[in-house]
């Protein structure tokens, strides 16, 4: 591990630079094992936050306070410290420009993780495939990438909309409530376009965008979905 | 061999009697929810409990008819086959003797069933004797459906996935059959004392 | 309890078949339902994982780890088309 950064005040980057680093693909994630002493382990799952074409593996990881692998990365983890990883995983929630677009992409909270690996990739080879993000949140305070999703809010190809659930800031013209038919109608494309869309958060809010989706007449065989939660016990 | 994580102890207490943790356990306070599938919401008008099987005629009890039976309160250990323990747990629910009490079977076999299709099954002699109770609350507060209410079966000298939750009966057998996680390789038994965890252990 | 899919169980997959898994296809045997297996409703916090068919919730498959032997029952799927290529894997 090189470096922390801290995203938010729940989100936390690691960088790490890794020995014989296979490439990914944009959209995986990898496992993380932690070994104690006595030998006692602990096993889960985080998304691939950096593009292949990265010059570090990069994860972002929400630090759970009642967690037990989320604490020790953010907390006590430090820059020298090795890691176990297993993968790159997955071959479903990928993107790469040969599955081609419109590309819509639909975060729940820090589903936003390997969606912004996707965005990082379109950047990096330069696709012209049209983007847009729709990511839901809390608050401003608790985007994570903000900056840089600013800056790619720029670019012509990439178009960002947020949607802050529990608290806007004043003068706020954004949207201002959880996802729903309505909103997901506004945003994507319309079904005769055929997007591609990936939708990754918590269980919930997966189903509720997916659902919304089909419901509007999106092809099920074109929307990929990734669930999180809580995985230890 | 994997190699060690600085510092990393996991989520564990370590002020815990030894005496009390059988080989393999880690103490936890919290409380995880381990669950194979969805969670059950079952209404309590349609709930009911039923003793099936090697028995003349099948007995069932209404939620109201349970909760008018004797209960008792029990403060036990849990232990988890995946490897967290929990200590001095507070239930309260009916004993399985206070069930079984007129029964008269020559089954020396019980297999609990759940709504949802789960399914466990344990000796009759370690469903009887002041061992095994339907447990509908959890420190003092009804049983949430998470942790397996409306009632679950509370069997704690076993490893907890024999403590089936959203009990609905108890099938009484002369020949012992294995039950969900039992049919997939756990231990027939299950005691943690003995860490039988997988069949052959 | 929410489940997560198959993209959970990405990793075990791949070091039971040798392949990426989440894009083959699985047919249950009980409904005939036919989805990518990284759309299963997977439920990992339990002794061992449980992968069930998303539209009649049957069974599916069920991985246990035993001793280090990760066995796996395919009892409730029809067919389970396996990907030809290849991809990483290990821990490292």
């Amino acid at each position: 591990m090189i470096e922390l950064i801290e995203e938010t005040a729940e989100a936390t980057s690691i960088v790490l630079d890794l020995p014989d680093r296979q490439r990914h693909r944009a959209g995986q994630h990898v496992d993380v094992r932690l070994t104690a002493e006595d030998g006692y382990e602990a096993q889960r799952s985080y998304s691939i936050a950096s593009a292949p074409e990265d010059a570090y593996l990069v994860l972002t990881v929400e630090r759970l306070d009642d967690g037990e692998v989320s604490p020790y990365l953010v907390d006590t983890l430090r820059p020298g410290d090795e890691l176990e990883l297993r993968g790159p995983i997955g071959g479903y929630f990928v993107w790469e420009e040969v599955l081609g677009g419109p590309l819509l992409l639909v975060a729940g909270g820090s589903g936003v993780v390997p969606l912004r690996a996707m965005l990082r990739h379109h950047q990096a080879v330069g696709s012209t495939i049209p983007v847009r993000l729709l990511y839901s949140v809390k608050s401003l305070d608790d985007v994570i990438y903000r900056d840089e999703l600013m800056g790619m809010a720029a670019d012509d190809e990439i178009d960002v909309r947020l949607t802050l659930t529990r608290e806007q800031p004043e003068g706020w013209r954004g949207y201002a409530r959880r996802i729903d038919q309505e909103l997901l109608a506004d945003v994507a494309w319309p079904p005769s376009e055929g997007p591609l869309t990936y939708v990754c958060g918590p269980t919930s809010f997966v189903e509720v965008a997916a659902n919304a989706l089909v419901g509007l007449g999106h092809d099920p065989g074109r929307i990929r979905t990734e669930r999180f939660g809580p995985t230890g016990g | 061999m994997s190699p060690l994580s600085r510092a990393f102890r996991g989520r564990r207490r370590s002020d815990a009697d030894p005496a009390r943790i059988p080989p393999g356990q880690y103490v936890t306070d919290d409380f995880p929810v381990l669950s194979a599938g969805p969670t059950p919401h079952r209404p309590l008008e349609t709930w009911s409990f039923t003793i099936q099987g090697s028995i003349d005629e099948p007995v069932s009890w209404t939620w109201e008819q349970l909760q008018a039976l004797p209960s008792e309160t029990i403060t036990t250990d849990i232990h988890c086959v995946t490897k967290w323990s929990k200590l001095d747990t507070v239930w309260t629910g009916v004993s399985l003797d206070t069930l079984l009490d007129d029964v008269e079977t020559s089954a020396e076999y019980v297999t609990a069933f759940s709504d949802g299709g789960y399914t466990t099954n344990l000796p009759l002699e370690d469903a009887t004797g002041g061992k095994a109770w339907i447990a509908y609350a959890f420190d003092g507060e009804p049983l949430a459906p998470e942790h397996g209410g409306p009632a679950r079966l509370l069997v704690p000298h076993l490893y907890f996935w024999k403590s089936a939750k959203w009990v609905r009966g108890l099938e009484l057998r002369n020949e012992d059959e294995p039950g969900f996680w039992e049919s997939y390789g756990y231990h027939n038994y299950g005691d943690p004392w003995r860490e039988q965890r997988y069949a052959g252990d | 309890m929410d489940a997560l899919d198959g993209n959970a169980i990405a990793g075990v997959l791949f070091e039971v078949f040798g392949a990426e898994m989440t894009t083959s296809a699985a047919v249950c045997a009980n409904c005939g339902a036919r989805a990518p297996a990284a759309e299963l409703a997977v439920y990992l916090r339990a002794p061992g994982t449980v992968a069930r068919c998303r539209t009649c919730m049957s069974v599916l498959m069920v991985l246990v780890t035993i001793h280090e032997r990760t066995c796996v029952d395919l009892r409730g799927l029809d067919t389970l088309e396996i990907p030809a290529s290849r991809g990483p894997s290990g821990w490292g």
